[in-house]
């Protein structure tokens, strides 16, 4: 079922790859009030921050009896402590005492995860650390720019990653399950334009001379008070691997120019995605909602942010209903739509990722075995 | 990725080989099966059927399907390096997968690399994962004089600034003591170099009571002050005694008499397998990395899964004698 044919991608595909950027919390989570514990890619992860502020991620085991190390506390300029037995280990992982010797077993260790603060989030490696490169990490810019405001939470999603990436890749959804806020039904009239790289898969929907939904308008009317009549909208779904969604979503006034460049007549937002898988049924999906206009209003960063929250609490439960109808329902498959093409390249290019990663894993185990 | 520290060899070809400074020379092999490699590793290669080179990855591929290595022409070459500097594309020869005693850990809140000579090739790798992971790194080159030096420029390309040369013929000489009053409790140490630098380092790190586990060099085990040889044990209120022979541990030795010991690593680390010596005539060799330096010069207990005895006679090359005469013994005192 998940054989990988030469051309296409199993709809049903819910592995991840190792070698990859994922957020493990956000920046202000990780710190040195508490150890946060999170698993990230079936990997627990302990994360703290050192005295010089540089977050760490060790895994949430201790070498000895495997204690959860976030259960302890933290010692020394960069270190954590064991709470059953007090061995302490560095931010390298290495450990830098052992009760009741004189000496400290070189072997004794757990591993450090590669780890990068970037776009107000805690992105950590959980696959082989010597293979990390910080260039990879997704560009959400948007998040610590002056030119951009917002908030945004955490969903604790009881489904798998990639469930949350489609919904995210097919904005199709929106009439259906948001049809209160932002969905309409020229979601479905209008044609969707897919493109894509090695890296990234692009979504393209332009709407032109609609009513605006009620959330939209409220937007338009926060930056044009006296605001009446159509509008032209967008979205550009923008995926990069692994697990990023950046979509690019406005309106502005019909006519004025938003869909070919100038946006001044209108209200751009950026919804910021970023999905890390916890394990096959779990995933913590972390998303905020960034506006280029009215920055100075703590007000409207608020009600986005709550009303964006409101409209994930309908994806939220659907995506926990699809992910128990896949356990319950074994030998289905998915069957794909036109509206699909967008998530079926993210998952070719998650396969492929994931592929690469087994091959190289197989090779690795023959050797093992002819170690023996 | 998982290397282990096991041989397993095959065969592999010569894709190229060209100068990668005097005396250097850069090869590039691949096998007949991946080389999956990463920093600190090195390859065995077969030189001849009963001589065997260890040489440092420079980097690899990440399919494997390739491993550059560098080799330094030694004046003193006993064949080794002569046999790989005459290496032609499309050669064979057999080589082991790569090998880990020099892994690199990230996550330490500093780090100082230095490499000396023909030991970049071992540092060079690390640097590169550094950077690429925005570590706060320092590079140290040590060299005779800039020709003698590897892979100069791709070094200054990559590391800019955290580059410090210290060349020889330049007069610039490291000054090891000036280097390590920088290094704090936290950073991590990598060296691969000349012994007499990497010797300088350690007196100066011990000096500085750095702690130890932030030093890494490559090692090869810890081989003991003394060659192996026979001795007699003897277990306290038991009549049992046997010869443990020179390719014999004292834990095997107790196996193979039917006398039940703990242990667990079997490499002198964890400490489970610590003996009283209730009688000794001879000194313990203490190999193993468990008791710490004062508590081994008393002789009193021993890692009997690595630990051996050696007859006083034996120590620092005395003549070869009678071996009975001579012979060690141990008791050992099982509580």
């Amino acid at each position: 079922m998940t054989d990988l044919s030469p051309s296409g991608a199993t709809a049903k595909n819910m592995a991840y790859p190792l070698n990859a950027w994922y957020v493990a919390g956000w920046d202000h989570e990780v710190n040195r009030k508490k150890i946060l514990s999170r698993k990230i890619a079936d990997r627990p992860m302990a994360l703290y921050r050192t005295e010089e502020g540089r977050p760490v991620a060790l895994t949430d085991a201790c070498w000895h009896r495997l204690a959860p190390l976030s259960m302890g506390s933290l010692v020394g300029p960069d270190g954590v402590q064991c709470p059953y037995h007090g061995l302490q280990y560095n931010s390298a992982g290495r450990c830098t005492f052992m009760p009741a010797q004189k000496t400290i077993n070189p072997s004794a260790m757990v591993n450090s995860f590669p780890v990068v603060e970037r776009h107000r989030f805690i992105w950590v490696w959980p696959g082989d650390p010597m293979l990390a490169d910080a260039a990879l990490i997704p560009d959400m810019h948007q998040m610590g720019s002056d030119e951009w405001a917002g908030d945004g939470k955490t969903i604790d999603v009881r489904a798998n990653y990639q469930l949350v990436l489609d919904n995210l890749m097919d904005l199709t959804h929106e009439e259906f399950l948001h049809s209160s806020s932002i969905g309409q039904k020229e979601l479905s009239e209008s044609d969707i334009e897919v493109t894509h790289d090695d890296r990234t898969v692009t979504v393209t929907r332009f709407m032109e001379n609609i009513d605006a939904p009620p959330f939209w308008l409220k937007n338009m009317r926060d930056k044009f008070p006296d605001f009446e009549g159509k509008v032209d909208r967008w979205q550009i779904i923008e995926f990069q691997m692994p697990s990023t969604i950046c979509i690019d979503v406005g309106v502005a006034k019909a006519g004025t120019g938003g869909l070919t460049g100038d946006r001044s007549q209108g209200v751009n937002g950026y919804v910021m995605n970023t999905i890390s898988p916890v394990d096959q049924a779990n995933a913590m999906y972390y998303w905020a909602f960034m506006r280029n206009y009215r920055l100075e209003s703590q007000r409207i960063t608020t009600e986005l942010r709550d009303g964006v929250h409101g409209v994930f609490a309908e994806d939220e439960e659907m995506l926990t209903a699809q992910q128990q109808a896949i356990v319950d329902n074994p030998d289905h498959e998915f069957y794909n739509l036109n509206i699909d093409a967008g998530g079926m390249w993210v998952r070719r290019l998650i396969q492929r990722a994931v592929e690469a990663e087994r091959t190289m894993l197989a090779s690795d185990a023959d050797l093992s075995d002819a170690k023996g | 990725m998982s290397q282990g520290t096991q041989l397993h060899w095959q065969r592999a070809v010569v894709k190229s080989r060209r100068a990668a400074a005097d005396e250097i020379a850069e090869i590039v092999l691949a096998g007949e099966r991946p080389l999956f490699t990463e920093p600190g590793a090195h390859i065995d290669v077969r030189i001849a059927p009963d001589m065997v080179r260890s040489y440092s990855v420079v980097e690899g591929a990440v399919d494997g399907s390739w491993v550059k290595i560098g080799v330094r022409r030694s004046p003193t070459s006993r064949g080794g390096s002569r046999f790989m500097h005459a290496l032609e594309p499309g050669d064979h020869l057999e080589v082991t997968s790569p090998l880990q005693n020099f892994p690199l850990r990230v996550g330490a809140p500093r780090y100082v690399l230095l490499a000396g000579g023909v030991g970049i090739t071992a540092i060079h790798s690390m640097a590169r994962v550094l950077k690429r992971l925005g570590a706060d790194y320092q590079l140290i080159f040590v060299g005779r004089s800039r020709p003698a030096m590897a892979f100069l420029d791709e070094l200054h390309r990559e590391h800019g600034p955290r580059l410090r040369l210290s060349v020889d013929d330049e007069g610039d000489v490291l000054d090891v003591k000036g280097l390590l009053g920088q290094v704090d409790h936290s950073t991590e140490f990598y060296m691969c170099g000349p012994i007499r630098l990497m010797d300088a380092v350690r007196r100066a790190w011990i000096e500085r009571e750095l702690p130890m586990p932030n030093l890494r060099y490559e090692t090869f085990g810890n081989s003991g002050w003394f060659d192996p040889e026979e001795f007699e044990l003897r277990i306290r209120g038991s009549e049992r005694h046997t010869v443990v022979s020179p390719d014999e541990s004292i834990l095997e030795a107790l196996e193979r008499v039917g006398v039940e010991a703990m242990y667990d690593c079997r490499k002198g680390e964890c400490g489970l397998c610590v003996v009283k010596a209730e009688q000794l005539n001879g000194v313990i060799d203490h190999r193993d990395v468990f008791f710490s330096e004062a508590e081994k010069s008393t002789d009193t207990k021993l890692c009997v899964c690595v630990s051996r005895v050696a007859s006083c006679a034996n120590s620092a090359g005395a003549g070869a004698e009678d071996s009975a005469s001579t012979r060690a013994t141990l008791t050992l005192d099982f509580p």
